[in-house]
């Protein structure tokens, strides 16, 4: 992890608190960036019973072993990115502790631990219009008859690869590579404009 | 545009996966490559099938689950006949 006084986060230099300030108040979709969440890549076997103790006794949360769904427990969240292959998310600045307790909680088993936290940011979607606009670049039926609150999944958003997480029933974090994260940002505020849109500071 | 059902996230836009051209090609043991001729060689790394018809092809997840399976598909109406999991044997099917 870079020294925290030389940490920025992706979109910093879009000036997200200036542009929050001048968000309409009727807004019915709110963007904004949740920056350096601390992201551990995980892998193993879910069906090993001390693999899944091991998660559970670090987290507090269960293995996500259904493919594309989340689990939480207090600030840890938990996403299934494949088969064998999970995230394990946290606050900022806890990614070397994290990645340190869950390294000896595996120690003995067929098991990785990668700290990616550096790799990602996340845009932050809510309000009403939410789901419309992320319907605008992606191609995954968001219908909550088929999506909902706890599920995630993996796939493109105006072309740029991302993991969506429904976190209730109107908002999302879009996890993306920091490198797309501009273009992006960007594609929403185009996006946005059919739309009332608020930007989000905090 | 094809809708592709991954064995793991269901069905999805074809545009999250990768082709991974004709399935069920064994590569040579160590043994028959003591012996094989460069028109054997050039069988194995080469020459594939390309029917007017069922084709078993494999694809993977790449904007997903990152995950490697076997599809049988149809090269004419490119009706997907069936999905299944990477080490089976390609299935029985009457070519339409
Ligand atoms: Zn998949």
């Amino acid at each position: 992890m870079p020294e925290a006084y030389n940490r920025r986060s992706a979109l910093q230099h879009f000036g997200l608190k200036a542009a929050a300030a001048q968000s309409p108040a009727d807004a019915r979709v709110f963007i904004g960036e949740a920056a350096h969440r601390a992201i551990v890549n995980v892998r193993g076997n879910p069906g090993d019973p001390a693999f899944l103790q091991a998660v559970k006794a670090v987290t507090g949360a269960d293995l996500p072993v259904k493919p594309n769904t989340t689990s939480q427990a207090g600030e840890f969240r938990l996403l299934w990115l494949g088969p064998t292959e999970y995230w394990v998310t946290a606050p900022a600045g806890s990614e070397e502790k994290l990645a340190a307790e869950l390294r000896q909680a595996f120690t003995g088993q067929h098991a990785a631990v990668i700290d990616v936290s550096e790799s990602r940011t996340i845009i932050t979607l809510s309000g009403p219009d939410a789901r419309e606009v992320l319907a605008r670049g992606c191609s995954l039926d968001l219908h909550p008859r088929v999506f909902g609150p706890g599920q995630c999944a993996q796939t493109g958003l105006a072309k740029a690869n991302v993991l969506i997480d429904q976190r209730d029933a109107t908002s999302y974090d879009i996890y993306v590579l920091k490198s797309f994260s501009d273009y992006l940002w960007q594609w929403f505020g185009l996006v946005h404009r059919d739309f009332t849109a608020a930007i989000r500071a905090d | 545009m094809l809708l592709i059902s991954c064995p793991y996230c269901g069905p999805r836009d074809e545009h999250e996966f990768s082709y991974g051209h004709e399935a069920h090609i064994a590569r040579p043991t160590l043994e028959q490559q003591q012996t094989m001729s460069d028109a054997e060689w050039a069988d194995y790394l080469f020459m594939r099938k390309n029917p007017k018809g069922v084709h078993f092809e494999r694809w993977v997840h790449s904007r997903g689950c990152r995950q490697w399976f076997n599809v049988a598909r149809h090269t004419v109406t490119h009706e997907i006949i069936k999905v299944y999991p990477m080490g089976e044997p390609a299935p029985n099917l009457e070519q339409k």
